[in-house]
Parts: C-alpha cells; sequence; structure tokens
C-alpha cells in the first residue's frame, strides 16, 4: 500500500478514474457491438446515451479521462525527467489547473445543448 | 558536472533516498524488476502517451465536435466506410483495453491477498477482458452496412 505525500490524492484520484474507464469501456464495447445487428438494434440503444443524467456522466467520464491523461503525463515526468522530482509541487498544480481549462469548457458546450435548447 | 550539483535536491547523495522520495512525491509505481512486470511498466507509459492521442481525439470527436444527438447508426456507417477510422478504432480499442487491463491486473495484486481468490479475480480479468477485445475488433473489421437502413 502507497502512503506518500500529497502526491497521495492524485494517486487515489488515479485509480479510481482508471477503474471507472475500464468499467464504461466494457459497456461502451457492448453497446457498440450492437451496431453489428442493424440500425434498429442501435438506434433504440441510443435512448439511453440521450437522456440528460447521462449526459451529465458523459461529462463526468471525459473529466475522468482528461484527468488520468494529465496525471499520466505527470508521473510519466517524474519517472523519466530527473529533476522532476524538485518541480513536485509545480507540477501538481499545472496539471490540476490544466485539467480544469479544459474539463469546464468542455462541460460548457457538452452540456449546452442539453440544458439551453 | 555532477559534483558541483550536489546542493541542488534531485542530487541527494544517497540515490535510494533519491529514488523513494521521487515515487513517494510521484504516485507512480516504483520501476519493478523482473521481465514481466518491467515490461508492464514500461507498456502503461507506452500505451499511456498512445493513448493520449487516440482516445482524446475519439473524445473531441465523438462528445464534442458531434454527440449523442447527431451519434446514430448511420452516423456509423459514414465513419466506418473509411478504412483509416476503423483502424483508429481498433488501436483505441486494443491499447485502451490492455492499458485497462493492464490496470486492474494490479489492482488485483494490490487488493486481493488470498492466493485463491486472486488467481479467480485475474483468471476472470483475462477471460473476460480477451473476450471483449474480441467482440470489439469483430465488430469493427467486419461491419458492412444494412442498405435500408441506410436509405432510411
Amino acid at each position: 500500500m502507497y502512503r506518500g505525500q500529497s502526491g497521495m490524492w492524485l494517486w487515489i484520484l488515479h485509480r479510481l478514474t482508471g477503474v471507472g474507464i475500464l468499467g464504461f469501456l466494457f459497456l461502451h464495447i457492448a453497446d457498440t457491438y450492437l451496431v453489428g445487428f442493424g440500425a434498429d438494434y442501435y438506434n433504440e440503444l441510443l435512448f439511453l446515451y440521450k437522456n440528460p443524467p447521462f449526459r451529465v456522466l458523459e461529462w463526468v467520464l471525459v473529466g475522468a479521462v482528461l484527468y488520468h491523461g494529465f496525471n499520466g503525463i505527470r508521473l510519466i515526468l517524474m519517472d523519466f525527467w530527473d529533476k522532476a522530482v524538485d518541480h513536485h509541487k509545480t507540477l501538481v498544480q499545472i496539471t490540476v489547473v490544466a485539467f480544469f481549462v479544459v474539463w469546464l469548457p468542455a462541460g460548457f458546450f457538452m452540456l449546452k445543448p442539453v440544458f439551453f435548447k | 558536472m555532477s559534483t558541483e550539483t550536489k546542493t541542488t535536491q534531485h542530487t541527494h547523495p544517497d540515490p535510494v533516498a533519491r529514488t523513494t522520495r521521487r515515487w513517494t512525491r510521484s504516485g507512480g509505481r516504483p520501476r519493478p524488476t523482473g521481465n514481466f512486470e518491467l515490461f508492464s511498466w514500461y507498456f502503461f507509459r507506452i500505451s499511456g502517451i498512445l493513448l493520449l492521442f487516440f482516445a482524446l481525439i475519439h473524445l473531441l470527436i465523438m462528445h464534442l465536435l458531434n454527440n449523442v444527438d447527431v451519434i446514430d447508426y448511420n452516423f456509423i456507417v459514414q465513419r466506418w466506410a473509411s478504412p483509416l477510422w476503423r483502424t483508429f478504432d481498433i488501436m483505441l480499442l486494443v491499447l485502451a483495453l490492455t492499458h485497462g487491463l493492464n490496470g486492474a491486473r494490479v489492482l488485483i495484486y494490490d487488493y486481493v491477498h488470498s492466493r485463491g481468490w486472486r488467481t479467480f479475480a485475474v483468471t476472470t480479468l483475462y477471460v473476460v477482458g480477451i473476450l471483449f477485445i474480441v467482440l470489439g475488433a469483430q465488430v469493427i473489421l467486419t461491419f458492412q452496412p444494412q442498405i435500408q437502413s441506410v436509405a432510411k
């Protein structure tokens, strides 16, 4: 079990988002598989993703992927760039800021057609 | 060049302490030894970088520029008319699932301690994982549009 300092919460989030994304991936492969059965089956199923709660979850999913990816870049930097340890705090700040800078506007554009139409 | 910079933090004289500090701060898994675990460690990072490209492009196109109001059967028909997008989707499928299964494997080793349950969990993971890779690849590679549906 890993007991770190400030990296700990990022680490917990990395694992949680990873599991969440993998779970959705299974669902997503299953729904895409229905395309092979024809238009009726596939279009019928899409009602699931079209209702507002799911659209919000879709935005959460995008957030999970963004966080996992940005934090992943930080991990790789820490692994291979010797001086990254000294800039640990700055890297954490950049990761968090970059995440919100992308995720919040993405939410605006993703949810605007759902709630303001 | 090495002796003068000893005052800076990253050249802590004790290499073990330096490495420990790096791992505890990063929250990443320390680089393991042994053939498979080392391969797995590198695979995470390489597939991760590739996924930054494939997954983010996928999100941008399918969730931001388009969305489920637009995406339906005919959308898929047009998208998969191009072998390029089929290749793209195969890459995404294989990279995302192998990256995710590798992660789930690490979690199982971290949290499931009983030997029997661990074997059961890892076996289930591999069986389900391979099944989903095969199903996903099958639909991407063999999909043929139904003519009457396209005309609708």
